[in-house]
């Protein structure tokens, strides 16, 4: 199994009538990875995770899970996969204890193990205090909680949680990130939310979805690269080549974006005045230079709120 | 695994106060037909005597008491499967089934089990009242069989249409309403055949009274015992191809 993806999706779309919720999606999860999914209201968050966990099946796509197909074989795939919904599913006139005993049953933990496997759980989530009291009584974090015990209770190896922190006080929601850390050293995670920071603080991957689509899929690592040593961006009327450019003092890298413009890296020294000393005396036309201190926050409104219509066109 | 969820759906049903109100309230009518039923045969008693191959308690008593349980269970079932599915729907607790490893068939069966569980502690409730006859008169217990397993095949019927009506709907009333619907429909079905007396054999076939008289007088009848059967897998089926369904979505 370690050299299978724990997940892998392909091309998973979906369709509600005729809005496209999910188009064209690929991607892996392996062990020890969490991954972050971000995007907007709407995005198509949820849909895929709930296509992920079983909930709602593709229009069209392949989802493995741990090496196994979930639409041909959905009762061994679904064995390894925890999937906390965006409103836990927890049964108002159970007790924790009750309900926690419910789900080990339902996932087929043998009986001499469920004992074990509620106190575990319990312990890991913090819901020792409240095993006996009715998870109606509970107050919405502890009830969140509930959900995170039941997503964890049989040790799947994909963990699926849907805005896992929504209604927590901060307190518990440095605590349930802890858990999240603590989960992902040998579980596979993918985690949604629209907290930003919570991304940076928990992933290490980090994936934004828009409109349905993918736009941006990058580890935590290589996103900080993008946010922060600052960069700048340049246009130009005749713009140089590349080369010339990585030769000024303190560029490292040097690239030609999309619409023309150029972004120049740099990690030390800022070149801003040798580049537009250069640009003067090579006749370059700089019109502006622009320093670039992106964020994850910047990086998430570009992508997503960039005017290109990718949804109506599937219609 | 589907006695895990039918436990669960049968505590459920306990762990609220509308279990026990139904039996409360379903026990007490059937106390006074009983006893209603038992005074007239009381007072037939003197002139039966008289007669050879007269009819027993089994016939004056306890077939008219199950074929009135019959219509009270026909009012109370939509109160207790309305909730079965449409409330899982509606609090959203029916992904905790479906990323489980279980089958649609599973949840299907267990959530109808359950219900059914429910209804034969009624039924096994109702059945003392019969059977405390055994200690001062004789009863003809055949009959009371043949009684009692045309009331289950009747309530378990009832329960699989139930728990459809619930499938198909996240409010429980709705729910209830109809399954009421269907099953007095289903109940008076042949009424529309007496008044024409042609070509009624099948209206008359698909009423459940039909197929549950002959087992209150004692009769048998394996065609009567199949089609409680076929209703009970129609519907059930469909139960299990409409949640199947709420995965794909329009």
């Amino acid at each position: 199994m370690s050299n299978t993806a724990l997940v892998h999706v392909e091309h998973l779309t979906r369709y509600y009538s005729l809005t496209c919720a999910v188009n064209d999606v690929s991607f892996d999860l392996a062990r020890g990875d969490v991954l972050g999914f971000l995007g907007p209201n709407g995005a198509g968050k949820s849909s895929t995770m709930q296509m992920i966990s079983g909930n709602l099946a593709p229009s069209a796509g392949q989802i493995c899970i741990a090496g196994v197909d979930l639409l041909d074989q959905p009762k061994r795939a679904k064995q390894s996969i925890g999937y906390l919904p965006e409103q836990p599913p927890v049964y108002r006139e159970l007790t924790v204890d009750e309900y926690l005993h419910y789900c080990a049953r339902l996932n087929r933990i043998p009986r001499s193990r469920i004992g074990a496997a509620v106190a575990a759980a319990k312990d890991r989530c913090g819901l020792g205090d409240v095993g006996r009291r009715l998870i109606g009584n509970l107050s919405k974090g502890y009830q969140q909680r509930a959900g995170i015990a039941q997503a964890i209770i049989h040790n799947p190896a994909v963990v699926i949680l849907d805005e896992p922190t929504v209604g927590l006080d901060p307190i518990q929601i440095r605590e349930i990130r802890a858990l999240i850390c603590e989960l992902g050293n040998e579980h596979g995670i993918i985690l949604s939310t629209h907290i930003l920071p919570e991304v940076q603080a928990t992933c290490n991957r980090v994936q934004i979805i828009h409109h349905g689509k993918l736009v941006f899929a990058d580890s935590t690592r290589g996103m900080e690269q993008r946010m922060n040593p600052t960069s700048l961006l340049a246009v130009f009327k005749h713009a140089p080549d590349m080369d010339s450019l990585r030769q000024i003092a303190g560029v490292d890298i040097a690239e030609r974006l999309t619409d023309g413009r150029i972004r120049v890296h740099y990690s030390d020294t800022d070149p801003a005045a040798a580049l537009v000393e250069q640009s003067v005396s090579h006749r370059w036309g700089l019109h502006e230079l622009t320093p670039e201190r992106r964020t994850l926050e910047q990086i998430f409104i570009e992508l997503t709120c960039s005017e290109t219509p990718v949804s109506e066109d599937a219609a | 695994m589907i006695a895990t969820i039918a436990a669960r759906e049968l505590r459920s049903l306990f762990l609220s106060p509308l279990a026990w109100s139904i039996l409360a309230v379903t026990l007490f009518i059937f106390a006074y037909l009983f006893l209603s039923q038992l005074e007239a045969y009381v007072n037939l008693q003197p002139r039966l005597a008289a007669l050879n191959g007269a009819p027993g308690v089994a016939d004056i008593v306890v077939a008219p008491l199950f074929a009135d349980a019959a219509v009270v269970l026909l009012l109370i079932t939509p109160l207790v499967t309305m909730r079965v599915l449409s409330e899982e729907r509606r609090n959203r607790t029916l992904s905790l089934l479906f990323s489980a490893p279980v089958s649609m068939t599973e949840i299907v069966v267990g959530k109808y089990l359950g219900v059914v569980c429910f209804f034969l502690i009624l039924l096994g409730l109702l059945a003392l009242m019969p059977l405390s006859l055994l200690a001062g008169t004789e009863l003809d217990l055949g009959k009371l069989a043949a009684g009692m397993l045309g009331l289950m095949l009747v309530i378990a019927a009832f329960a699989a249409i139930g728990v459809y009506m619930s499938s198909l709907t996240e409010q429980p009333t709705v729910a209830a309403v109809m399954t009421f619907g269907l099953l007095l429909l289903l109940w008076i079905i042949d009424w529309a055949g007496n008044s024409r007396m042609e070509d009624s054999s099948t209206l008359a076939y698909l009423s459940m009274l039909r197929h549950y008289e002959p087992l209150l007088k004692g009769l048998f009848s394996s065609a009567d015992v199949a089609y409680y059967l076929l209703v009970i897998a129609l519907f059930t089926g469909l139960s299990i191809r409409r949640l199947d369904a709420t995965r794909l979505q329009p």
